[in-house]
This record gives structure tokens, C-alpha cells and sequence, in this order.
């Protein structure tokens, strides 16, 4: 029993956890160069609807989860335009980012399925695969624990490619640099400017990414209300995780754990599910005031940065 | 000599409305039109016909007018709150959730406390700014005493109000029916009563738009002609300069932040007394706060622009609503909307180009 209700926390935080991963690391390419990427919740709507609607028209979820994040990819371009190009402030940007993308995704909704704001139910031959489906004895322990959508793996193992990236590459010293002192990064001849618009629209990327996953697999349809809030989470993930990918990976499993504690504990017992429901949030609270503390920012994070002519 | 003279107190003029925000910013409003008319007729649908329907659906009767009135009171305060909060160096984006503990103040007295409305709308419209306050304090406490970044602790007690209203509305005593709350008394109401108003603003007509509009002028008051908007707004500028020359900075960046939520608080109340009535159950967010960031910025963080600003959107939100009788999706709102404020954020190089356009032809005249 204990086993199998392990196995079924494991599972239910292996649901929730991978698109806030997508969409967190994505915000770590983005501050961590110097941009603040409020978008994030925006970029994640549209690649959900957008992922949706490839499935639907084509059939193929690979083909769909990689256009979904290629409209994330878009958006994210248009906020790069923004403050890289014109310095705008990107608190503002990205705040219109996510009035835009959002309404633009069930404003085609409506448009392309007869006014409806929720697109027709994906067929399961168009959701996202799982790849150990059926390997382990339904309900079992292995089956439960490993029973997630591959996509689910890839996002652990992209944490540690970026990880990689970030750290052991010349383009990561780059990111990280042009974060800190964009002035002395120009002066040593790095192209400022092209580093931020690589991981402003990356960051874009794997926000759609992200939002795609949600509509190709979990919740298997986009509806308006399939993303709300969760590039916000996101954003905090990245925060609380001190703007680190690997920091990034723990408070998002933190937050994907807190959710399967309550899908767990909503089901069959009289507590309120929404008090359950706040745990995530205030454990988050307490984690931050007890044991977390400050993180320190980019030290350009925010600041529009301009070439000396 | 003199003829110089009055050509510069000409091209002073010209430069000043080239350089006030205020044009780039109907520009922006403009341009958001025009994309949202391409979208619409990209989809098949007459933008003709759906502006037509916004404008009729806000100006074409009294109560019309009304309602769209009705709708911006809220969102000028959660407007006037981020406003005041970028003024001061914060960006409060957890408006949202001192919105809905404003409510949820505003409900519990408005329902159970017994007095005359005289005493009563007064007594909801403290509780609510209190509890707007109170849940923004705490966020600045842990920014103050811990350095928690306030954006990350903003966005988890967004969605802890969230859940506390959420659980409120059920809960016996409070719960008046299915996933709602009771009524609130009718002396907690803010509905005009007066049956020869009634008649020609409709059923829906409440004042809150006065409180709305009485805060703005408050806020704007305390930020230019007061020693602690000075401090403030010193702080917001500059925390180290301000720090230097004898500010407390941590002490004004809790107090900032606790007029911030107390503003957002009482567009929770604005909203209960003079629209909702009662509390309902959310199926998500309602992004009260969010549109008061569009809203600040929109009024470029100025507390009177943020009137008109509020009313702007208010009018595009109830006019939204609209639309679907046209059958153009009521979307388009929060496309133009967006697009505004991206313009808005942009705006500086477009002030760049004209200027420098004007600047040139200046040149070239002499």
C-alpha cells in the first residue's frame, strides 16, 4: 500500500512538474542574460493552443509539441525586439506579451473551431507518447512511477544539457557575463545584443514547449484556462531556484511534489481542497523565509543595455 | 528680435506636445485599433461591424455609459496600485490577490456588521483597504527583513487569496447558496437609490466610481506635495542616493508597499459593493490586478491618468462583452489592449524618430 501510494505521488508530481521545467528553464535563459521575461505565462498559452491546433490539423504530436514552441519561439523574438533593440522596459513588454499572446491563442480558437474557446478533444493517437507503457503490470509500483510521457524524461535530461551549456560552454560564460556587466562584454567584443535575442527567443521556445506539453498530453485539449498561472510559477520557480537551472529543477519537483500531495489528498477525505490546495504556495513561503533567503539577481537584469556609439 | 521670439515660444509649444507621453500614447491607442481591425478581418469579420458594436455597446444609451463607468471603478484602483508602486520603485504584481482579500474584508463586514450605510460603507471600504494592506505588508516585510524577491512572493499569495475566497464562499455561515457567499446588506451597498436616476442609468448604477476617483486625486496629492512622496519616490529612484541623504528606505519601501495593497483592497470592495454584491466561486484568476498594471501603464504611472486610463479599459471590457453579438470574439479586447501597452513600451523610439524629424525640418526652415 505504502508503496503504491508512493509510486502515485511520484507519478502525480511527475505530471505537473515537466512544463513548469520547460517553461522555467526557459526563464533562466532569458535573466540570466540581463532580460526579465514576464512573457513567460503568455509565450506557455500560446504554445499550448498552437500545439493543439498542429495536432489537430496534422495529427503528428512531435511535429505539433515543436510548432507549439516555436510560437512561444515568436513571441518571444517580438519581446526580444523589444527591449534588446529598442530598449524598452521589459516589465512593460512583457506584461503586453501576456495580454497579446493569451488573446490572440483563443481569439484563433474561436476563429478556426466555430466560436468555441476550447478546441475539440485530441485523439490519443495525437497526444505525446509514453514510452513505458505496458512494460510494467498496470497499477504497479514501476508502472506508476515510470508510466509518464516521454517527454517528461526529456525535460530532466535537458536540465542537465543546459546545466551544460551554461557552464561548460563559451556561449554559457557569455550569458552568464552579458548578464552581469554587459559594458565590460562589449568592450571585449562580444555581440551583447545577438547573446540577448538567442535567449530571449529560446526562453520563448521552451515556454511553448511547455504550454504545448500541457494540451499534447496532459490535459489532451486547449481550454483558456489550461495554463493560468503556471508561467507565473514558473518565473518563481527560476527566482526561488536562484536563477540556476539546477536550482530551477528543485523548486519546480518542490512545486510538482506539493500538487501531487494534494491531488492525493483531495481525493476521498473531507478537508476542504481548497486549503489543500494553498500548500504548494505557502510551503514555498516557508521554504523561502526559512531556508532560502535572498537570491541575487543578474546584476543587468532589467537594465536595457546600449551600445556606445 | 521679437519675431524670434514668438517663434520660439511656437516651436516650445510643438516640442512640448512632441515630447509629453500623452500623444505617444493615443499614438499607441491607435495603432492597437488598427491591429486589432487587421485581426478581425484576417478572420472573416467586419471590423467595421465589431467596432460599431463596441462603440454602440458603451455609448449608445445612458446605462450603458453607466455600466462601462461601473466597470472601470475597480480597475482604477488596482491601476492606481501599481501605479503608486512603480512611482516607488516596486512592481506589484500581486494586486491580484489584495484585490481579492479587499473583497473578502469588504464581504465579511458588509454582511455582518449591522449599521447604517453611512457608517457602514466607510467601515467596508477601511477593512478592505486594511487587508489589501495587511497582505502586501507582508510581502515587504519578507523583502525588508529576508531580501525575498517581492515578485516571487507576490505571485504565491495571488494564488493563496485565490484559495482563501475560494474556500471562504463555501464555508456554512458565510456560504449563501451554492458557491456563493450571501448578500451583502443593502446599507453596504453602493447602488444609487434615488428612482429618478434609476430610471434613466438603469438598475446596475452605483457611485463607486466616486472612491475610485477620490484615491487617484489622494494618491496623486501625497506624491507631489507631500514630504512622504517625497520619500518615497526618492527611494523609487534611486534607494542608495536616498539612503545617503538620511531615508530610511526600508521603512518607506513597507509603507509604499502597504499604500499599494491597501489601493488594490479597495478595488476588491469598489467591485463587491457596487457591482458583484456577493462573492462567487473562481474558476480562475480574474486578472483585476493584471489589468491594473495595463491601466498604470497606460496612464503612464501618473494617478489622474490612471482615471482616464481605467475608464478606457473599463469601457473596452464592458464593450467586449458585446461583441459575441456580432460574433466577433470578445478577444480582440485583450489583443488591442496588449498591443497598446507594447507600443507604449516602444514609444521612446518613435519619440526618437519624430523628434528627430522635427528637429531637422527646424534645421532646415532656418
Amino acid at each position: 500500500m505504502f508503496l503504491r501510494n508512493l509510486g502515485l505521488l511520484i507519478n502525480a508530481t511527475m505530471t505537473y512538474t515537466p512544463p513548469l521545467l520547460l517553461a522555467a528553464l526557459g526563464s533562466c535563459f532569458s535573466e540570466r542574460s540581463g532580460v526579465i521575461n514576464i512573457g513567460i505565462e503568455g509565450m506557455m498559452t500560446i504554445g499550448a493552443f498552437v500545439g493543439a491546433a498542429t495536432a489537430l490539423a496534422c495529427g503528428n504530436p512531435w511535429l505539433a509539441f515543436l510548432v507549439g514552441g516555436l510560437a512561444g519561439a515568436l513571441f518571444g523574438l517580438l519581446h526580444a525586439v523589444a527591449c534588446v533593440s529598442c530598449q524598452a522596459d521589459q516589465t512593460i513588454s512583457g506584461t503586453a506579451i501576456n495580454f497579446l499572446a493569451p488573446g490572440l491563442a483563443v481569439f484563433l480558437c474561436k476563429a478556426m473551431y466555430d466560436g468555441s474557446s476550447d478546441t475539440p478533444a485530441l485523439d490519443i493517437s495525437m497526444k505525446l507518447p509514453k514510452v513505458f507503457n505496458g512494460v510494467f503490470p498496470v497499477g504497479s509500483f514501476g508502472d506508476n512511477v515510470l508510466s509518464n510521457y516521454s517527454v517528461a524524461y526529456m525535460s530532466l535530461i535537458l536540465v542537465a544539457v543546459i546545466w551544460f551549456v551554461f557552464y561548460k560552454t563559451k556561449f554559457g560564460m557569455r550569458l552568464r557575463a552579458v548578464g552581469e556587466a554587459p559594458e565590460a562584454c562589449d568592450t571585449l567584443g562580444v555581440n551583447v545584443y545577438r547573446v540577448r535575442y538567442v535567449c530571449v527567443i529560446l526562453s520563448g521556445f521552451l515556454a511553448g514547449l511547455g504550454g504545448a506539453y500541457i494540451t499534447l498530453a496532459t490535459v489532451s485539449q486547449f481550454r483558456p484556462i489550461v495554463i493560468v498561472g503556471q508561467g507565473f510559477m514558473a518565473i518563481a520557480a527560476v527566482i526561488f531556484g536562484k536563477f540556476k537551472p539546477q536550482g530551477a529543477l528543485l523548486a519546480c519537483l518542490l512545486f510538482g511534489f506539493c500538487n501531487g500531495v494534494k491531488v492525493l489528498a483531495t481525493s476521498g477525505n473531507t478537508v476542504s481542497p481548497n486549503l489543500i490546495s494553498m500548500i504548494p504556495y505557502i510551503v514555498t513561503i516557508l521554504a523561502l523565509v526559512l531556508f532560502v533567503g535572498t537570491a541575487r539577481v543578474p546584476a543587468a537584469n532589467g537594465k536595457p543595455f546600449q551600445k556606445a556609439k | 528680435m521679437s519675431n524670434t521670439k514668438v517663434s520660439d515660444q511656437k516651436s516650445s509649444f510643438g516640442t512640448r506636445a512632441l515630447q509629453s507621453s500623452l500623444l505617444y500614447t493615443l499614438i499607441s491607442i491607435v495603432v492597437g485599433f488598427i491591429v486589432g481591425a487587421i485581426l478581425l478581418q484576417a478572420a472573416g469579420i467586419s471590423a467595421g461591424g465589431a467596432y460599431g458594436k463596441l462603440i454602440s455597446g458603451v455609448f449608445g444609451k445612458p446605462k450603458f455609459i453607466m455600466w462601462a463607468i461601473v466597470y472601470a471603478a475597480p480597475i482604477i484602483l488596482t491601476g492606481l496600485s501599481v501605479a503608486f508602486s512603480f512611482q516607488t520603485g516596486v512592481f506589484n504584481i500581486g494586486a491580484e490577490g489584495q484585490y481579492v482579500v479587499g473583497t473578502i474584508a469588504a464581504c465579511l463586514v458588509g454582511v455582518f456588521v449591522k449599521a447604517p450605510a453611512i457608517i457602514l460603507i466607510p467601515l467596508c471600504l477601511i477593512a478592505s483597504a486594511l487587508a489589501g494592506g495587511f497582505w502586501s505588508m507582508l510581502v515587504a516585510l519578507m523583502k525588508v527583513k529576508r531580501g525575498i524577491n517581492e515578485v516571487l512572493s507576490f505571485i504565491m499569495f495571488n494564488w493563496i487569496a485565490y484559495y482563501l475566497s475560494n474556500y471562504m464562499v463555501n464555508l456554512p455561515g458565510i456560504s449563501g447558496g451554492s458557491e456563493v457567499t450571501k448578500d451583502l446588506q443593502e446599507s453596504a451597498q453602493m447602488m444609487v437609490k434615488n428612482e429618478a436616476l434609476t430610471k434613466v442609468l438603469g438598475t446596475g448604477a452605483s457611485y463607486n466610481i466616486f472612491v475610485a476617483i477620490l484615491a487617484a486625486v489622494a494618491i496623486a496629492f501625497i506624491l507631489n506635495r507631500t514630504t512622504l512622496g517625497y520619500k518615497l519616490k526618492a527611494v523609487g529612484f534611486n534607494k542608495h542616493a536616498a539612503e545617503y541623504g538620511g531615508i530610511n528606505s526600508n521603512q518607506e519601501i513597507m509603507t509604499a508597499m502597504s499604500i499599494s495593497g491597501a489601493l488594490a483592497g479597495m478595488g476588491g470592495a469598489c467591485q463587491l459593493m457596487g457591482m458583484g454584491i456577493r462573492i462567487s466561486q473562481f474558476a480562475s484568476q480574474e486578472g483585476f490586478g493584471f489589468q491594473g498594471i495595463t491601466v498604470a501603464l497606460i496612464g503612464s504611472t501618473n494617478p489622474i491618468g490612471c482615471i482616464f486610463a481605467g475608464l478606457f479599459y473599463g469601457a473596452m471590457k464592458y464593450g467586449g462583452t458585446k461583441l459575441s453579438l456580432v460574433n466577433a470574439p470578445a478577444e480582440i479586447v485583450s489583443i488591442i489592449m496588449g498591443t497598446i501597452v507594447f507600443f507604449i513600451a516602444i514609444s521612446h523610439v518613435f519619440k526618437r524618430v519624430i523628434l528627430g524629424y522635427a528637429g531637422k525640418k527646424k534645421g532646415g526652415t532656418k
